[in-house]
């Protein structure tokens, strides 16, 4: 594989504007559209925690009208030209974003800046969006697949932890939350600091870049602090489960795992390569392999290594017939004891290798993907070389680092379980 | 944009576009059999004989093709629906050569080990098991059995439980040789390639495989329905759901790309490209009568290219503090309107710019081409997709007007409510 064909910093601009928003803008001329993918330092970290839901609460609500335009006038400007633009909300962050064709890139940053910087919470539309709020955390209740989740990181960070408690709120939460609470949110925590803009497609870099400047570049607020510090986690001492009880569902959710590592992390590499063996490599690794197809014993069951400015998780997930759940957690415990104690295979190394390095060109084959990769390299501080410096990295692990990483992180002793289902 | 259409000696269709912007390729071949195909007592086979695909042949044994694959870094899946079957995997560039021999390999090579039938079959009821889960598919697989009395349009590519828990390794062995074969199936390849080479390289593996019988298919047209069905499905959870189905024109039919606008002015644009992304459906009529007055937490609209004629379908959270009969209300004075006036000029020049957006957005990579020529491939010919906009450009007001009065009539209609139980054991 050519790496210097890839995204690096010979053709991807980055600029710093005056009040410190990150620019990162690369041209695909071959390509109709263009993707604009940013991030504000406003996630649930800076909520409260009787406030439960807040931070994602104010973002849903900035497309909601602003002193410049309705709600109706914000949705016609984009949808008449068909142009997406959405707002999410994560813990340190919340993203915003879209795509657009070329011509219409003034239009859509026109109207995520006029959303980010002047939105108004009108009344109606507040009470609106609270409804909905609760209609969907009524629909969460019953779905196994996300309790299963929202359960496995309340118990693994515990219910008071920026990570372990819902960033979408409890219903005590959503439903105490006043329209001063999402004002003084968004005039304390929207603002500049530490906010990054990607922009790739058929736009020229230096004019993405004008383009940004112009609609954000005057923006100040002198109020918004600093950027949170990555919080810790606890520590597991001992085998803990929990089963969320939904009458009159066929299926279990099943969610094990661990507190996993940070981007920072020196292994974080050899976590991945560990990672992709245990349940992601050619249809879900080993446990694709053990659960689904040696067992049959469910539809889905693959692994995942999310790291994060702070601890990460490692979970092990599967969905399974309800008789089958001891089975499953006998299976996967027993793919974690072999993964930290045996060596993997000379030859699933290898595989794993040249499939990480081979899955980038077409992780980067669309804009979004482009922006988005972009994107981490900046918010994790990788350097917009990442990319040509990968292929050493990962080549650079071995047999041993794997063991290491796994057995640092896992343990078939000492894990979080939780389940959802009848 | 234009691609090379051919016919092998065996029937098989290749179809081939050169898109050098990156170095990747993308290879699909798709077979003309899906839960259409399907007659009671083996409702789900097409769906199961895809699972079966990957349990390996002779020359590339389960994991071994899994491996080698996933060794050069592409990804390759598989997907069943009520017309079709398809398989695909996108690589790098350069290693492609492994998915045509693949691909040829296992339309006809593939085991079928009785050992792999029995672990799958737990497998497919487990994938069942989880949409069972979802109030939406047991409302809709409801719907669709009350709309499709006689077609096989009436059961879910999933099949029924008790046909996934009989069918045995001939019924799924057979199912697979009648419908993969070259007459039967598109080879659609879209990427980093010259198109003679790679024509070459698909008659070396392709052609020497027998053309195959026409299969014959059990298929009875829906007669037309008298009046509206309603049905009831009461489950777990505290959110009552609607959902109303119209039977809808074929992606052939002259009044499919009208039906394309009314549902883009309904219930906000779309893409059929499975991989394709949506925008916001916030100023659509139904957005604004049914979510902004406060009465659904959530809805959306589904119209589905298909051979025969199949439904066009509206889905609505009921919000916890409203009553699913408010919302019925609300959503039939729309249905009401859109039959009794046509859409404004503005409304219908919305509807166009957003499709040519997102038909922009759909053929970005090679991956979404390569799923657009075989899906217009499957429907009719892959120009269906390059003709697309056009097609939608000629739409006026009044076709849009006209085919609203045939397809949103009442007595063409089912409706069903989700009756959540609030926590009561069923």
């Amino acid at each position: 594989m050519n790496m210097r064909a890839l995204p690096g910093s010979e053709d991807i601009i980055r600029q710093t504007l005056p009040n410190g928003i990150i620019v990162i803008a690369r041209e695909n001329p071959q390509s109709p559209s263009v993707v604009v993918d940013a991030f504000i330092h406003a996630g649930s970290i800076y909520e409260k925690r009787s406030k439960a839901g807040l931070a994602n609460y104010t973002a849903s609500m900035l497309m909601r009208g602003t002193k410049n335009a309705s709600f109706e006038e914000i949705y016609e400007k984009i949808e008449a030209v068909g142009t997406s633009l959405g707002v999410s909300s994560a813990v340190h962050t919340v993203g915003f974003g879209g795509k657009a064709l070329p011509e219409d890139l003034n239009l859509l940053l026109e109207t995520a800046a006029d959303a980010v910087r002047n939105p108004i919470f009108p009344h109606d539309h507040l009470e609106r969006m609270r409804a909905e709020i609760l209609t969907g955390l009524a629909m969460r209740a019953h779905n196994t697949r996300v309790m299963a989740s929202l359960a496995f990181y309340e118990t693994l960070f515990g219910t008071d932890h920026p990570y372990g408690y819902s960033n979408s709120g409890y219903q005590e939460s959503i439903t105490s939350i006043a329209r001063a609470d999402l004002q003084d949110f968004h005039k304390q925590h929207y603002g500049p600091t530490g906010m990054i803009i990607t922009i790739v497609g058929n736009v020229a870099a230096n004019k993405a870049i004008s383009l940004v400047e112009s609609h954000f570049g005057d923006w100040t607020n002198n109020k918004q602090p600093d950027i949170a510090p990555a919080p810790t986690a606890r520590t597991i001492n001992c085998a803990e489960n929990q089963h969320i009880h939904i009458p009159g569902k066929t299926q279990t959710d099943i969610v094990l795992g661990y507190v996993g590592p940070r981007r920072s992390d020196s292994d974080y590499q050899s976590i991945r390569i560990a990672n992709s063996i245990l349940g992601v490599f050619g249809m879900y690794g080993r446990l694709g392999k053990t659960v689904r197809k040696k067992h049959g014993l469910a539809y889905y069951s693959f692994s995942r290594a999310d790291a994060n400015f702070g601890p990460g998780t490692w979970r092990l997930i599967a969905g399974v017939d309800p008789t089958n759940v001891d089975t499953a957690i006998k299976v996967m415990l027993e793919e974690i004891d072999t993964l930290i104690i045996k060596l993997v295979s000379h030859k699933e190394l290898d595989d794993n290798k040249s499939y990480i390095l081979g899955s980038i060109p077409i992780q980067l084959e669309t804009n979004e993907g482009i922006a988005g990769t972009l994107a981490s390299m900046e918010l994790y501080g990788l350097g917009m070389n990442y990319l040509q410096h990968l292929p050493k990295q990962i080549k650079g692990v071995s047999r041993q680092d794997v063991r290491k990483a796994a057995a640092r992180l896992l343990d078939p002793a000492t894990y979080v379980v939780t389940s959802a289902g009848p | 944009m234009s691609a090379a259409k051919s016919r092998l000696r065996n029937g098989l269709t290749v179809i081939l576009q050169e898109v050098h912007t990156t170095p990747v390729t993308t290879f699909w071949i798709w077979y003309r059999v899906g839960s259409r195909h399907e007659h009671t007592g083996i409702t789900g086979s097409s769906h199961w004989v895809e699972h079966m695909q990957f349990k390996g042949t002779k020359q590339y044994p389960a994991d071994s093709a899994d491996r080698e694959i996933s060794r050069t870094g592409g990804v390759w899946n598989a997907m069943t629906w009520i017309d079709w079957t398809t398989y695909y995997e996108t690589m790098p560039a350069d290693k492609i050569d492994l998915a045509i021999k693949l691909e040829a390999d296992r339309m006809t090579n593939s085991l079928y080990n009785k050992k792999d039938v029995q672990s799958e079959r737990t497998v497919i009821i487990s994938e069942r098991q989880g949409h069972e889960n979802q109030p939406v598919f047991l409302l809709s697989e409801e719907i669709q059995a009350a709309a499709f009395r006689v077609h096989p349009y009436h059961h879910e590519v999933l099949g029924d439980k008790i046909d996934i828990e009989s069918m045995t390794r001939s019924d799924l062995y057979k199912h697979y040789r009648t419908f993969y074969t070259p007459r039967n199936g598109i080879i659609v390849a879209v990427g980093d390639f010259k198109t003679s080479q790679m024509l070459k390289k698909i008659r070396a593996h392709f052609s020497g495989i027998p053309k195959g019988d026409k299969p014959s298919v059990f298929l009875r047209d829906e007669p037309p329905q008298r009046g509206e069905r309603r049905v009831f499905v009461e489950g777990e959870g505290e959110t009552a759901y609607l959902q109303t189905a119209f039977h809808a024109p074929a992606a052939t039919e002259p009044d499919f790309f009208p039906m394309i606008v009314l549902d883009s002015i309904l219930s906000g644009a779309s893409s059929f490209n499975l991989f394709g992304s949506g925008i916001s459906n916030k100023t659509s009529r139904l957005y604004r009568a049914l979510v902004l007055k406060g009465l659904a937490a959530d809805f959306s609209g589904s119209l589905a290219a298909t051979v025969d004629p199949f439904l066009y379908s509206i889905t609505c959270a009921v919000r916890t503090d409203r009553s699913i009969e408010q919302v019925e209300t609300a959503l039939n004075e729309e249905i009401e309107r859109a039959t009794n006036n046509p859409p404004t000029e503005e409304e219908l020049l919305k509807a166009k710019k957003q499709a040519r957006a997102m038909f922009a957005y759909s053929a970005e990579s090679v991956t979404n081409l390569g799923f657009w020529y075989g899906f217009a491939e499957i429907l009719d010919d892959y120009t269906w997709f390059t003709n697309y906009l056009d097609k939608l450009e000629a739409v006026t007001a009044s076709d849009v007007h006209r085919v609203a009065q045939n397809v949103l009539k009442p007595n063409n209609r089912t409706t069903g409510h989700y009756i959540p139980n609030a926590g009561r054991a069923n």
